[in-house]
Formats: C-alpha cells, structure tokens, sequence
C-alpha cells in the first residue's frame, strides 16, 4: 500500500495556478525529497499535503484514507518548519506535548513518548529550558521531537535546515539520516538545496512551476537528467551544454567527435557533459574520446580545481585534481566519456 | 598592548559637548517639553494656593503657604450641578464605566484580529474593510441614531447603554491594531499549531494571547485614557447622577454661580487626569519588552 498518494492535484490562488494537475504516490518508508527553486511550488505541495492549504481540486490519500478534507491533526502528520516554529512560551517539554494534550491523552502516556523522543534526539537536557535559551540546533531538534512524539506515519520537513549555518546543516542532516534508518516512517522533504537532497533521498522530485519536472533517484537524476531543466539544475557547477549535430550515431562538436552508439537521430542537438566527468592530467589519454582545451580561468578549491575552459570556442567548467597545476592560457589534453554524456533536444529541450 | 605608542588619531574620536547638532537638538527638545511642563506646573502650583494668594496674580510664583483644601473639596465637596459631594461620585462612575468597556471592547477586538489575521474565512475582506471605514465616520453623525438604538433597547441613560457605544466605538481602531499585530507574529506557529491538533479557541488562548503582552497594553492604554477622557458619549447617553468625571469636572469648572475658584478648579482637573497618567506609567514599560524572541530563528 501506499503511504501517501496525490492525484491530479490543482492549486490555484485566484487566477495564479500553483499546482497543476500533479501526480505523486510514496511508498510506505519512502524518504522523498521535492526540490526545486523558489516558487515552484514545493512547499504550497507540502502545505496540501499537510492539510494547511485547501486544495482547489484533486485528492490525497494517506495510508490509504482519502484525507483531502481532513484537519491536519487527523491526517497522521507530523511537521518540521523552516523557522521551527516553536512556541516561545514553553518550555521545551511543553512544546512536545502540547499536541498531545490536545488530543486528550493520558499523561502517562505523554510523559513516556516525550521521554523516548528527547531520548532519541538527545535534547533531555534542555526538556525545562524554554526555546530563547536554546542555539539553533537545539532548537530544530525540538521541532523535529515535536513531530517524534506524536508517533506519525508520515513526517512532512518544510526546509527545515535553511536557517542553520553550513556546518551545523551538514552535522543536522546527518541525524535526519539516522532518523530515518532508525523508524522507518515515510518522509516528505523540501529543499533547495540539492547536496540535501542528494544526500538524504530514496527519491527526488524536481519541481517547476507547479509541475514535477522528474522523479526518480538521485542517481537517475544526476545522470540521465530527463530535460534542460533538471540537467542545469542538479550538479554544482552545473552541466556544459555544447551545441552539437548528430549524424549516424556520432555526436560532433566543433570538431570533437563522440561515437553515441545509440540510434539518437540526426539533427541538432545539445550536449550535456558534466564538469566532472571531462577527464584530465593521466586519464585524459586512457579516456574513449580525445580532445584539448585552453585554460581561461582557475579556481582552486582545496580538494579539487574547477577550471574553466574554453573547447573548440565554447566555454566550459572543468573539474580537475586539487593538486593540478594549471594557469590561464594552457592548453591541456581532456578525454571525454560516450557513457556519460547526455543529449538533448535544442527546441524541446528534451533528452534523447 | 597598553605599551604601543600610537602617532596620529586612534581609539575613539573626541567630540565636543557644545556642537552645533547638539544645540539644535537639545534646544528644541527643551522647548518642546517647556510647552508641556509649564501650564502643568501652572496647574499644580494654583491648586495648592488660597484664593487671597490667587487674586495677587502671580502665577507663576510658587505657593507661599501649601494648603491641600482645594484638593479635598474638589473631591468631596465641590458642587455639580445638583450634588454637592465633588468629584467622588464622577470618578466611581467613571471607573465603572471604563473597566468593563475596556474589557469588552478589547476582549471582542483581539478576536476580531485573531480571526482576521489568521483564518482567512469567507468575506473576511469585505468584513475588515467596512470595520475600517467606521473608523472614519464623524461620531457626530451617529449620536441620534444610537440615541434611539439605546431606548428601544431600555438602555438609554444607563452605565450598560454606555458601555456598549464605548465598545462599538472602539472596534475599528482595535481590530486594525489586533489583525496588524498577529499578521506580524509567525505564521509558521500558527501552521505548527494546526498540525498539533489546537482549534480555533485552543490557537487563540495557548499560543497566541500569551505572545500578545505588548499589543494588548497598548490596546488597554488606547482604550483608558479614550474612555476616560470621553466628554461627548458620556454627557448624551447618561444622566446626572451617573456622569462620569470628565462631565462633572465640567460642571464644576463651568458653574457659573458664585466666586471662580480657581484652585478648586485646577485641583479638580488634575484629579481628572491622573488615572490616564497612573496607566502610562505602569504599562510604559512594557512597551518594549520582546514577547515573541525564541519562537523563530535568531
């Protein structure tokens, strides 16, 4: 069965669409990340599937109960705010529990689930301070406890890290790992940052403007991107499309030609070639396909060197070790990959 | 470190006391406040001389010899109209009228706001928009018309009939202050409320009021010193004997029989006076005390 499922789902704010006609089932103990630039309508997703947003047509499921009219409390939710949203005038065990209070449960029976949750967060410490004497990571460790106590199915986490610095993100989004690995639940994650969802999700939903763009995992989705979009979007520097012609199975650009092996027809197209996957220094020899390129620019970034490069007239990012040395005005060998090259249609921006 | 010897300018940057920015400044402060402080002490030192001292006509100069007669006859003895027992009975009624219209108006306001700002229902727009625009009719306007209302409701001449126009009056303002306020607060609380099960009245009470510390002192300050300073509502829709202090302080100062007591007077309207200063006071401070710090990132 299901653990949460979408159908044809439409948002609209007055004549704005928002969501358009948007299908999504997860499994049960799916983490699934929704990714995509501001506006695309990732978190308005979120908030439909929480309840917080009255859909304007289309239904969701939860564990198979048809929850498109239900109150977020009696959808088995639980949620994580971006701000973390707690409650200022609580103590931070007040925050946990006030959900359940609500629901009318026995104390101790609360006293028990919030014992277990600042167990497995590790925030036992702090179950009497109120949230102005916690740092922020205390603080969006409480958020996610408050979602931990009510002992959902399904976890809903709106950016929950953007307002972390880098390192206590790296640090938090480790623990969300665990968290996961450790119940089991279904999670809903939206970001926009993609080393987060790379890192956390079975699967990721690229959004764009209303629409899911791509669904799959992360690999599928950094190396078959499906269309433009998802190419340029995954992949920090992004992918270098060169314009290209393909003829008989053979990409050319600007002279450089990759043997496809595939039955790609003739025509234009654009090439899409990862910064990482130009082969440099002793595996430009060994690679499928042999070219050069001059050396415009150098940015060395301690583990590795991006370099941007010109081929044959068009710029490109290169990815090389950071113990390369190379200046401005080289011209170095680059080997190129059949494998691991994409090609996309130039009009409807398509992969081929 | 105290051993380097810096050449040149360091550390921070000597300014003169007597610049040209701060003459300017601290003049027209100091003008300002004289505007407000001299006819007060003109009051105050009037209210503590004998009628022999006042005919001298200086008055400026301090009382040479302090009496608080005119104090206490202003309060107990002075005569309004048909009583002749001071202030007293005004500033009872007047208490009686505040406390509750305050209440109500404040109690019904802060919902108002609540539901405005946060529950989007149906004609919410349409609702806030009218509230708005009777913030700007002439109360003028609907004397009469409210006159009526209150007889055929058996509630003209009462404290209770009173207390309703002083709560309708105060709907506008407060709503608009109330919807403002709890728009600013988070709405990710409200969200994270939601999805923990609180309703309507549950959200306004647990999370909401207890965040609404300052807001709520400035709607009680508005709402103390309206109510008590109100001439108007109180001299049409009550009578005599239950008119509030600001109708009597009136009838006092206007009378036009007998000497012009001028110490009397002057007693009388700062007696008047001192429970919207009593409030500003107490509830200045807090003003500027950040209730929401914690809730959201910081």
């Amino acid at each position: 069965m299901h653990s949460v499922e979408i159908k044809n789902l439409d948002l609209a704010f007055g004549a704005t669409k928002v969501l358009q006609d948007l299908n999504l089932t997860i499994a049960r103990g799916e983490f699934l990340v929704l990714l995509g630039s501001s506006g695309c309508g990732k978190s308005t997703l979120l908030n439909c599937i929480a309840g917080l947003l009255e859909v304007s047509e289309g239904q969701i499921f939860i564990n198979g109960d048809n929850v498109t009219w239900a109150e977020p409390s009696e959808r088995g939710i639980g949620m994580v705010f971006q701000s973390y949203a707690l409650y200022p005038q609580m103590t931070v065990e007040g925050n946990l529990s006030f959900g359940l209070r609500n629901s009318g449960m026995a104390k101790s029976e609360i006293a028990s689930r919030v014992a277990r949750a600042a167990e497995i967060l590790q925030i036992e410490p702090l179950l009497k301070r109120k949230p102005a004497a916690l740092s922020g990571g205390q603080r969006q460790r409480v958020a996610i406890g408050r979602a931990l106590v009510r002992d959902v199915d399904v976890f809903l986490f709106d950016e929950p890290l953007s307002n972390l610095d880098a390192k206590l993100r790296a640090d938090l989004r480790v623990e969300i790992k665990r968290l996961h690995q450790q119940l089991e639940n279904t999670m809903i994650y939206v970001t926009h940052d993609q080393i987060e969802a790379m890192t956390l999700a079975d699967r990721i939903a690229i959004m764009k403007g209303g629409q899911i763009m791509q669904l799959g995992t992360p690999d599928e989705i950094y190396s078959q991107p499906r269309n433009l979009y998802v190419a340029d979007f995954i992949g920090s520097p992004s992918m270098n499309f060169i314009p290209g012609t393909m003829s008989g199975g053979t990409a050319s650009i600007h002279g450089i030609s990759i043997p496809m092996g595939s039955t790609v027809r003739d025509g234009a197209v654009t090439v899409g070639i990862r910064p990482e996957h130009i082969a440099t220094g002793d595996l430009a020899p060994i690679a499928p396909v042999q070219a050069e390129a001059t050396v415009e620019l150098v940015e060395p970034m301690g583990a590795d060197t991006l370099i941007l490069t010109s081929i044959g007239g068009t710029r490109a990012h290169v990815r090389m070790d950071g113990l390369a040395k190379v200046v401005p005005g080289d011209v170095i060998p680059i080997g190129l990959d059949p494998a691991r090259v994409s090609l996309f249609d130039p009009k409807t921006e398509i992969r081929l | 470190m105290a051993d380097v010897a810096f050449s040149g300018p360091h550390g921070p940057k000597p300014r003169r006391i007597l610049n040209p920015r701060n003459i300017m400044l601290y003049g027209t402060l100091i003008v300002v406040t004289m505007y407000y402080l001299v006819p007060l002490y003109v009051m105050v030192v009037t209210s503590l001389k004998g009628m022999p001292e006042i005919r001298m006509g200086n008055i400026f100069s301090p009382p040479l010899e302090v009496t608080f007669e005119p104090w206490v006859k202003a309060w107990s003895e002075a005569c309004t109209g048909l009583n002749c027992d001071g202030l007293s009975r005004g500033f009872w009624n007047s208490v009686t009228i505040t406390i509750p219209s305050v209440l109500v108006s404040i109690a019904i306001a802060s919902i108002n706001g609540y539901a405005l700002a946060n529950w989007r229902f149906k004609g919410a727009n349409v609702f806030f928009t009218i509230l708005i625009f009777g913030a700007f009719i002439p109360y003028q306007v609907m004397i009469y018309p409210i006159v009526i209302m209150l007889r055929e409701m058996g509630l003209y001449t009462k404290l209770s009939g009173l207390v309703i126009v002083h709560s309708i009056f105060g709907m506008p303002i407060l709503t608009l202050l109330f919807r403002n306020y709890f728009t600013s607060l988070p709405e990710e609380l409200f969200k994270a409320a939601r999805v923990d099960g609180a309703g309507f009245w549950g959200i306004y009470f647990r999370i909401m009021l207890p965040m609404s510390l300052p807001i709520f002192v400035v709607a009680i300050i508005l709402q103390v010193t309206g109510i008590w300073n109100d001439f108007l509502f109180g001299v049409i829709y009550t009578k005599p004997d239950l008119y509030p202090m600001t109708v009597q302080l009136n009838n006092i100062v206007n009378s036009v029989q007998g000497v012009k007591e001028y110490n009397v007077n002057m007693a009388a309207t700062l007696l008047t006076g001192l429970v919207p200063l009593f409030i500003y006071f107490v509830s200045g401070k807090l003003f500027v005390r950040g209730v929401a710090a914690g809730a959201v990132k910081g």
